[in-house]
């Protein structure tokens, strides 16, 4: 749809508002995180001084390390858990429980984060009245409630790439001699392995990124980094929490940044090499 | 020569051979809708057999059904006399060359080719040695570390062809082999295919839609619609001997005439044809008798176009007028009008090059029309 | 191994052994089948247990009577003393949501906030969207990039970010002063208005993006077609390209107004005490007041008003999964 566009002076402006709306906010954190003064919105000189604060607070550290852990364990299970849920609901036809199942997997993605929250908790309480575990809650149960909910964006990923995938090849492969075990293992999951890494970084990041499923579920000792923000943000402004959200901004714009300039690269080498074949 | 000789190259005559794949009253539903209707096939050893039809015609349907992808709702499929019907497509002594050739894109020319030899658990060095032998019978010799999609469609559709070959199949499966080449490859990887099959003597069935396609190619075609045969034959007989006006007009372009039988001897048959009124006269018996509403088809090839006025008045000629030419190079196409306003289509070879634009007939031009009795044929529906 | 050599043999005669007795055959069935039976049941499992039967207890919950003790509610089915079951259902807690005033207005306000908001955002997510996919090729690469980027950065950092922008001493009042416009600061933070830009500020690319990806399907020849048959642009954009638009304004709409309408974090942090909203006063109600039942009762009244949107974003995926296949 790019060729023969004309301008409109109206969109552009619309998407330059657009942008600065999305980023001044993130800019002006960035900026104050650099202050001297204590006081967030008032310039008392540069500084890195937040920085070390934040570096020395063990309390910070600890965080980290406990939603690191908890992010990539469970995007881990979310990405296997989700992409059998996806595999099953395009590829096996209509079972028994189909739209059930379907349903359990695209509820997660909108339901309020209150609601899962407190249904999980509560879920965990009568299993520990019942069963005994789990005997107390932290990392455990925030790492189940964040494999329940991204597993459904994983799915969701899945599912979308697989019926946008003719099943064309794994008919090729079956009819090569290869059972359907043998299909999925050499066929399915490769062709599906973007796919799943997409599905692993978005549920490492909804992982990263929840505070309030975790603040229902967790328990006494066990502070995610969110949870540390949220109880000092709640209190007002805080530069060193500047300093925080600066280098998370950064990681995680070097990322994006470095990921798209590879799908970049990739998608020209291809064109190239297709160029040359004589397509 | 003895009679078993001759049956050679047409094993469907000889009533003593035995089929290589059968179907037995093949029916398929989707649903509500029946896709392949009750159909019998028989295929014998060493074919290049067309199914030949438009698009949702069945043909599709029939080839999956042979692959194992689809299980009929009933009928039964025997290939080498084993019934097939409930083996899954992985377990079949059969291959298939899928129309989007789906080469597996995360794995090289060698891979793909060796992924079938493997699931046989064939050991290492044979297929080594299998692969590199098909790939110099594809002519892909120094491709085979490449990937798919760095090959251009030729190279592709061979790559395909290579890795259901290279199974040794009882029979190869062909969906629209030629379909994504443009015109000119098609034309020769038309004859490449025929001199694949004829070396390997495996058994092809194609898919297609495209008829000159399947008249190049086969031995026999079966013309598909709505889910049935309309009429199996060779591409002779399909072309010159249509059982059906829906055969004539689909293959080729033909001119029909609606008519009675006025005479119906041994050796030959009258119509009287109405709209525009003529006798046509064919050189052939027909099962129907006299005064029966038939239809005859008259190829645009066969009729021959003249300037002047026949001698002697005899059947097989019409009168008219020039309204309509296609030049097409090597042949033209006139539309002649007729009398009761009919247009008669009419092609003849351009053999003298025409002078500053002048065509050997021009617009207006009354011409004559005639053909031999060879040329037409009787259709009775 | 008798296998393999046989399939060596050659051509046409057996590269595909057939497995020769009946009950290999049937084994090997069994195995595919609850192979397939593993991929479903394993998945579905963890859902039923740790997504479906939490609503149960909730729901259970929401009809029990609250307590002093822990749990803080009765048990809903009690053994009396001559063996007879009691089951107790208590509606009270609904009905206490439904008398008290604060909880109406709470819900109403929480639904006018998600509502408004996100009108806002397809206000202002449309035409960037529309401007995105006319973008040339690598502007568009870039642009999307940047829509994508915040939603990979903390959410409550950058809610948080907002604090510093609105307060009293905020950079928005500082530009005002020193503008001139105004000649002291105005109370921006702790107010309806906050609340408004915080939630169309988190959620505006989740409105973008589902329209963008509808958009981009949009053929352009249609345009083309509709000018050359002499529609004027603004015609052509009512008549064409709103309509086929429509699928992708839908599913941007429910994604926004679907959470939003549960929102804490923001109404916490930028509303202040000022802006009630259902998803703070459920976290109060469970968390301050120790009253799980009502908490429980405030859920499942929120599950009812988002039911109908919820299912009719389940169908648009539905519909797009089959779509593609």
């Amino acid at each position: 749809m790019s060729h023969n566009s004309k301008r409109s002076p109206f969109l552009v402006t619309m998407l330059c508002f657009g942008m600065a709306f999305l980023y001044i906010p993130m800019f002006m954190l960035v900026f104050y995180s650099f202050n001297y003064s204590k006081i967030v919105p008032v310039w008392g000189g540069f500084s890195t001084r937040w920085y070390t604060t934040l570096f020395e607070s063990e309390e910070v550290w600890e965080a980290v390390i406990l939603s690191l852990k908890i992010a990539s364990i469970s995007a881990c299970f979310a990405t296997i858990l989700g992409t059998l849920a996806g595999i099953a609901l395009v590829r096996f036809g209509r079972f028994r429980g189909h739209t059930l199942f379907s349903g359990m997997i695209t509820a997660p993605l909108v339901m309020p984060e209150v609601i899962t929250g407190l249904s999980l908790l509560l879920l965990f309480i009568a299993l520990g009245d019942v069963f005994g575990w789990p005997e107390k809650r932290g990392f455990s149960t925030i790492t189940i409630a964040h494999i329940t909910f991204s597993m459904a964006f994983v799915a969701v990923i899945i599912q979308s790439r697989l019926a946008g995938m003719t099943q064309d090849l794994e008919e090729a492969a079956q009819d090569l001699g290869a059972k359907p075990l043998r299909v999925l293992i050499d066929i399915t999951l490769p062709l599906l392995m973007p796919g799943m890494m997409a599905g692993w970084l978005l549920a490492f990041t909804l992982s990263l990124d929840d505070l309030i499923i975790a603040s229902f579920v967790s328990g006494p000792g066990a502070v995610t980094l969110p949870m540390l923000i949220y109880s000092r943000v709640r209190v007002g402004l805080h530069p060193d929490i500047n300093a925080l959200g600066t280098i998370i901004i950064v990681v995680v714009a070097i990322g994006v940044l470095l990921a798209g300039w590879i799908m970049l690269r990739q998608q020209k080498q291809r064109k190239l090499e297709e160029t040359l074949s004589g397509n | 020569m003895s009679q078993q000789d001759s049956y050679i190259d047409r094993p469907w005559m000889d009533p003593e051979a035995e089929p290589f794949i059968k179907i037995q009253g093949i029916t398929k539903h989707f649903d509500d809708f029946i896709a392949v209707d009750n159909i019998d096939l028989e295929i014998y050893k060493g074919e290049l057999f067309s199914l030949l039809g438009g698009s949702g015609c069945g043909k599709t349907t029939l080839l999956r059904m042979l692959a194992g992808f689809e299980t009929p709702s009933a009928g039964r499929i025997f290939i080498d006399g084993i019934d097939m019907t409930d083996i899954p497509p992985y377990q079949r002594p059969v291959n298939m060359m899928f129309q989007s050739y789906a080469l597996f894109p995360h794995m090289s020319v060698e891979k793909n080719i060796a992924y079938g030899l493997n699931r046989d658990g064939i050991d290492k060095h044979e297929v080594k040695k299998r692969v590199e032998e098909i790939l110099e019978m594809v002519e892909l010799g120094p491709f085979g570390k490449r990937k798919p999609h760095q090959l251009s469609g030729g190279q592709r559709q061979r790559v395909a062809l290579a890795r259901a070959l290279v199974k040794r199949p009882k029979v190869l499966l062909l969906d629209e082999p030629l379909g994504a080449l443009d015109k000119r490859l098609r034309e020769q990887t038309q004859f490449e295919l025929m001199n694949i099959q004829s070396e390997l003597g495996i058994t092809f069935v194609v898919v297609t839609h495209d008829q000159e396609e399947a008249m190049t190619l086969s031995t026999r075609i079966a013309v598909m619609d709505t889910g049935r045969f309309v009429q199996t034959g060779t591409p002779t007989e399909i072309y010159e001997y249509p059982e059906s006006r829906l055969i004539a007009s689909f293959i080729g372009n033909t001119n029909i005439f609606e008519g009675r039988i006025t005479k119906n001897s041994a050796d030959h048959v009258t119509v009287r044809a109405k709209n525009p009124e003529c006798d046509i006269r064919i050189d052939h018996g027909s099962s129907v008798p006299e005064g029966t509403k038939v239809w005859v088809s008259v190829r645009p090839e066969k009729i021959k176009l003249s300037n002047t006025p026949p001698v002697t008045k005899a059947p097989n000629q019409l009168r008219g007028i020039v309204s309509n030419i296609g030049y097409l190079g090597r042949l033209s196409t006139y539309h002649v009008k007729v009398e009761g306003d009919t247009n008669i289509e009419v092609t003849s070879p351009n053999q003298i090059r025409p002078k500053d634009g002048a065509h050997a007939f021009d617009w207006d031009d009354e011409v004559f029309l005639s053909w031999d009795d060879s040329s037409a044929a009787v259709l009775t529906k | 191994m008798s296998q393999e050599n046989n399939s060596m043999a050659g051509f046409n005669t057996s590269s595909y052994k057939l497995p020769n007795t009946s009950l290999w055959q049937k084994l090997s069935h069994k195995l595919q089948k609850n192979w397939k039976s593993a991929v479903i049941f394993i998945p579905f499992f963890w859902l039923l247990l740790f997504f479906l039967a939490p609503f149960f207890i909730v729901l259970k919950i929401s009809l029990s009577e609250a307590t002093i003790a822990s749990p803080p509610y009765l048990p809903m089915v009690s053994w009396l003393d001559e063996g007879i079951v009691q089951i107790k259902i208590v509606i009270d807690n609904f009905a206490y949501l439904w008398e008290d005033d604060l909880y109406v207005d709470t819900y109403i306000n929480s639904v006018r906030i998600a509502g408004v908001s996100t009108f806002i955002c397809l206000l202002l997510g449309y035409p960037i969207a529309y401007a995105i996919v006319r973008a040339p090729q690598t502007t568009k690469n870039i642009l999307l990039l940047l829509i994508i980027l915040p939603f990979w950065t903390s959410f409550l950092l950058r809610v948080y970010a907002w604090i510093g922008l609105l307060s009293d001493q905020g950079s928005i009042n500082d530009l005002l002063l020193y503008i001139g416009i105004i000649d002291e600061p105005i109370r921006l933070l702790y107010t309806q208005f906050a609340v408004y830009v915080g939630i169309v500020y988190t959620y505006l690319p989740f409105m973008i993006l589902p329209l963008y990806a509808n958009m981009e399907k949009l053929d352009l020849t249609l345009l083309e077609a509709a000018s050359d048959l002499g529609s004027k642009p603004f015609t052509t954009f009512l008549t064409v390209t709103l309509p086929l638009t429509i699928p992708g304004i839908i599913a941007g709409s429910l994604l926004v107004f679907i959470p939003a309408t549960g929102e804490y974090v923001i109404p916490d942090l930028l509303g202040g005490g000022n802006v009630l909203m259902i998803g703070r006063v459920l976290y109060n109600e469970f968390a301050a007041n120790f009253d799980w039942p009502v908490a429980s009762a405030v859920a499942i009244a929120l599950l009812l008003v988002l039911v109908l949107p919820m299912m009719l974003y389940q169908r648009i995926q539905a519909q797009e999964v089959e779509a593609k296949q």
